[in-house]
């Protein structure tokens, strides 16, 4: 490890401590219905958009009528983007006259991309038409990061509202979510990256030939406006296979820190506008310390594994940090620096190859997904899910003082502690159960890059991401009908099936009287709170998956010690 | 005032309906209007970026700026080992090797990797560095570390009949340092060095 490296994740989060007020002023106040900055232009826009689709943005929903507003609006998004990507080749915009996609993959890169996950199991810059990476593929990186959002909002609104049982209008948050918050900051920052160097055309692959007679076909399309959302959206799904690696994506150090902090920006922001929505700043601030200790820990963890190397490699007669599968613009410490974020979040992006990092190192992104992404998190998601832990925390507190437990004032009871854990066991049970059966399937095992411990962490890997919708990768893994058929069903569920019981608990807890605040509450605001809220995150993690782990990076790890190769 | 709560009418139908009329605006707006708009923008602003920051010699495209390149001349500095597509450096096909640290193909690779550069250079008096001999994770970085420029700096100017010192001063001048002064790592751009070379 560097001065350097450290003093860049230093700068970095000192940054987003910066926006993180503003920002969550702003979202407050966007959510809230009020007037913004950006109003004079937008509000004309955001009421053509409620006139043509017949939307009533007063009336407001219950979680009920709030959920079965996001399945239908998901249903044909999903369907959208199915028949895009079914018949791209008679679509305009396919200078390279790509084919259309099989049923199979065209299923995966829709469920995939429906859910924020961006899982890949097809390359771009040889697959898609620049139809499809727009309309298709950029628009689910705006409505999926959109949907998210809104349901953040309408789980803030239920866990801190006690007037009313509703949570909010679907389309009135997910149209302020898409004007007020996500296409101005994509106009901005996407022209701030054309400008460092990502390619925004229409242009077909440029043919040179080099000076050193080498011929090559440079890689064109409109990539800048697709990759600011695929950051600012939490989505990760790269226009081109090496994702924020290629140059194409992320030319230099400058692009790689707004990339970053594009990825947390909005996630941290949320946790003050909870703080705003809650009337009480200390209950945002309390998340968001306990963020921070996750994702600092998680970043110290991966950099000095990088930074250390591979010993089996330092053998050969090389020493330094270890530099497969990343890039020499990047280095060790940039390179686990977004790793750590993209998986914190549910971005999956990466700038460097997961599945070449060292065991430990690779530990770490593999961690961060199975702790549930609650680490900022993916936009909304991350706060809609670390809320789910602090139900909990506050049950378990309520059991080891002998009081009802409260949050906010309000009773959290048996159906509220019950969806909780109801949205807690999805992750386990479309992680593991899927890996334990994979791992025994030949059709499965025959797509894995490795061999061995790393072969296994392949596999884990995989379906932890896609139950998270991260959708990075330990991108050794070839997809093939059988994974992409059970990987879409998986990433499905791992979306749906956390944000039903979620937005059930919210508005569960909406309407909910508050009782005021005594010297015998426990408070959800203090150090010792944000400490108990720690262990469980840890504790219910650790009891899920270290099994798991101790047979993919864990054994690979000792295996690397003694010079074992597979 | 207590907002209204949705009435029973906001059934199915109505949901599927307001659905599919939003999915046709958003999809104009932002998956059309929008990626159209910033093209349009970025070629007025940022012509050359916005079209691929291609390379030209003599008026012919020779690459870009932002790509790497396979080099096999002595007389040009290499770049790293690749993974994309069948020779490396194809921007069609990118990607690193995907190769975990146990794995025996990944080690056998790169111990041939420091023998064949040790061949190539066999004046090189600095350690080895990392980076020439572990593929990257685009397949086509365009960048090496100024330790593996200056590696290479005795083929160099062997090849060329140029003082090492010259050779040395070329890539000094070429070496970019960390963006705003802390992020990333130093590096060398190859094409741009090797440009620097012939243009002498």
């Amino acid at each position: 490890m560097t001065v350097s490296g450290w003093l860049q994740a230093v700068i970095y989060f000192a940054l987003l401590c910066a926006l993180t007020k503003p920002l969550g002023i702003y979202l407050a106040r966007v959510f809230s219905g009020e007037r913004t900055i950006l109003s004079p232009v937008l509000a004309p826009v955001e009421g053509l958009v409620y006139r043509v689709c017949r939307i009533d943005p007063k009336r407001e929903m219950t979680a009920v009528s709030y959920l079965f507003a996001l399945f239908a609006f998901s249903a044909v998004g999903l369907v959208w983007l199915y028949v895009l990507l079914r018949t791209q080749k008679f679509l305009p915009l396919n200078p390279q006259g790509f084919d259309n996609l099989t049923p199979d993959g065209a299923w995966n890169a829709a469920a995939s991309f429906l859910t924020n996950t961006n899982w890949q199991f097809y390359s771009g810059e040889s697959t898609m038409s620049y139809f499809s990476q727009m309309a298709g593929l950029a628009w689910h990186n705006f409505v999926s990061a959109g949907a998210g959002l809104a349901v953040a909002i309408a789980v803030i609104r239920g866990v801190t509202r006690t007037d009313v049982k509703a949570v909010g209008n679907f389309w009135a948050d997910m149209t302020r979510s898409l004007l007020y918050v996500l296409l101005p900051v994509s106009i901005v920052i996407g022209l701030v990256l054309v400008a460092q160097g990502i390619p925004q055309n229409f242009h077909e692959y440029t043919s040179v030939t080099s000076i050193d007679g080498m011929k090559q076909a440079i890689t064109q399309g409109p990539m800048a406006s697709q990759e600011v959302i695929k950051e600012f959206g939490t989505n990760g799904g790269g226009f081109v296979n090496a994702n924020s690696a290629s140059p194409n994506e992320n030319p230099n150090g400058f692009t790689n820190l707004l990339e970053m902090l594009m990825m947390f920006a909005v996630s941290a922001a949320l946790t003050y506008t909870y703080g705003r929505f809650a009337k009480d700043q200390r209950q945002g601030w309390a998340l968001f310390a306990t963020m921070s200790v996750l994702f600092i820990a998680g970043f110290a963890g991966s950099y000095a594994a990088e930074a250390a190397g591979n010993p089996i490699v330092h053998q050969l007669g090389v020493s330094g940090p270890n530099l497969e599968g990343k890039e020499v613009r990047f280095g060790a410490a940039a390179s686990t620096l977004f790793g750590t974020i993209s998986t914190d979040t549910s971005t999956g992006a990466v700038n460097s190859t997961h599945d070449s990092w060292t065991p430990l190192g690779g530990l770490v992104p593999l961690v961060n997904m199975q702790l549930g992404e609650i680490v900022f998190g993916g936009i909304g998601t991350g706060l809609y899910g670390m809320i789910v832990f602090v139900v909990l925390t506050v049950f378990i507190a309520g059991l080891m003082v002998g009081r009802t437990p409260e949050l906010l004032g309000k009773k959290i009871e048996r159906r509220e502690v019950q969806l909780a854990i109801l949205a807690i066991l999805v992750l386990p049970a479309f992680c593991l159960i899927p890996t334990a059966i994979s791992i025994l399937l030949p059709v499965a095992t025959a797509q894995l890059g490795n061999n061995g411990a790393h072969g296994f962490s392949e596999m884990l890997y995989m379906f932890t991401s896609v139950t998270e919708n991260n959708g990075s990768a330990f991108g050794g893994v070839s997809g093939n009908t059988y994974l992409n058929v059970v990987t879409g069903i998986v990433m499905l569920c791992g979306r749906y099936l956390f944000i039903v019981p979620a937005v059930i608990l919210a508005g569960s807890l909406a309407g909910k009287r508050s009782v005021a605040e005594t010297v015998g509450t426990f408070t959800t605001y203090s150090p010792i709170f944000v400490a108990l809220l720690l262990g469980v995150i840890i504790i219910v993690g650790a009891l899920t998956f270290v099994p798991a782990d101790a047979l993919g990076p864990i054994v690979e790890h000792l295996q690397m010690l003694q010079g074992k190769q597979f | 005032m207590k907002p209204a709560i949705a009435e029973p009418k906001d059934g199915t139908l109505h949901n599927l309906v307001t659905s599919f009329l939003y999915t046709i605006v958003t999809v104009v707006l932002l998956g059309i209007v929008y990626p159209l708009v910033m093209t349009g923008i970025s070629m007025v602003l940022f012509p050359k970026q916005a079209n691929g920051s291609i390379v030209y010699v003599d008026g012919k495209p020779v690459g870009s700026s932002i790509i790497g390149q396979l080099w096999t001349k002595p007389t040009y500095f290499a770049g790293r080992p690749s993974a994309a597509g069948k020779n490396g450096y194809d921007p069609t096909a990118t990607g690193g090797t995907n190769l975990g640290p146990t794995s025996k193909k990944l080690i056998d690779a790169t111990r041939a990797a420091i023998v064949a550069l040790k061949k190539a250079n066999p004046d090189a008096t600095l350690p080895v560095p990392m980076d020439l001999v572990t593929s990257s994770a685009s397949g086509i970085d365009p960048d090496i570390s100024p330790e593996a420029a200056y590696y290479q700096a005795p083929r160099v100017a062997k090849a060329r009949k140029m003082s090492l010192d010259a050779v040395n001063a070329v890539v000094a001048q070429h070496v970019h340092g960390r963006d705003l002064g802390f992020l990333g790592e130093p590096h060398v751009n190859v094409l741009e060095v090797n440009l620097a070379l012939d243009a002498r």
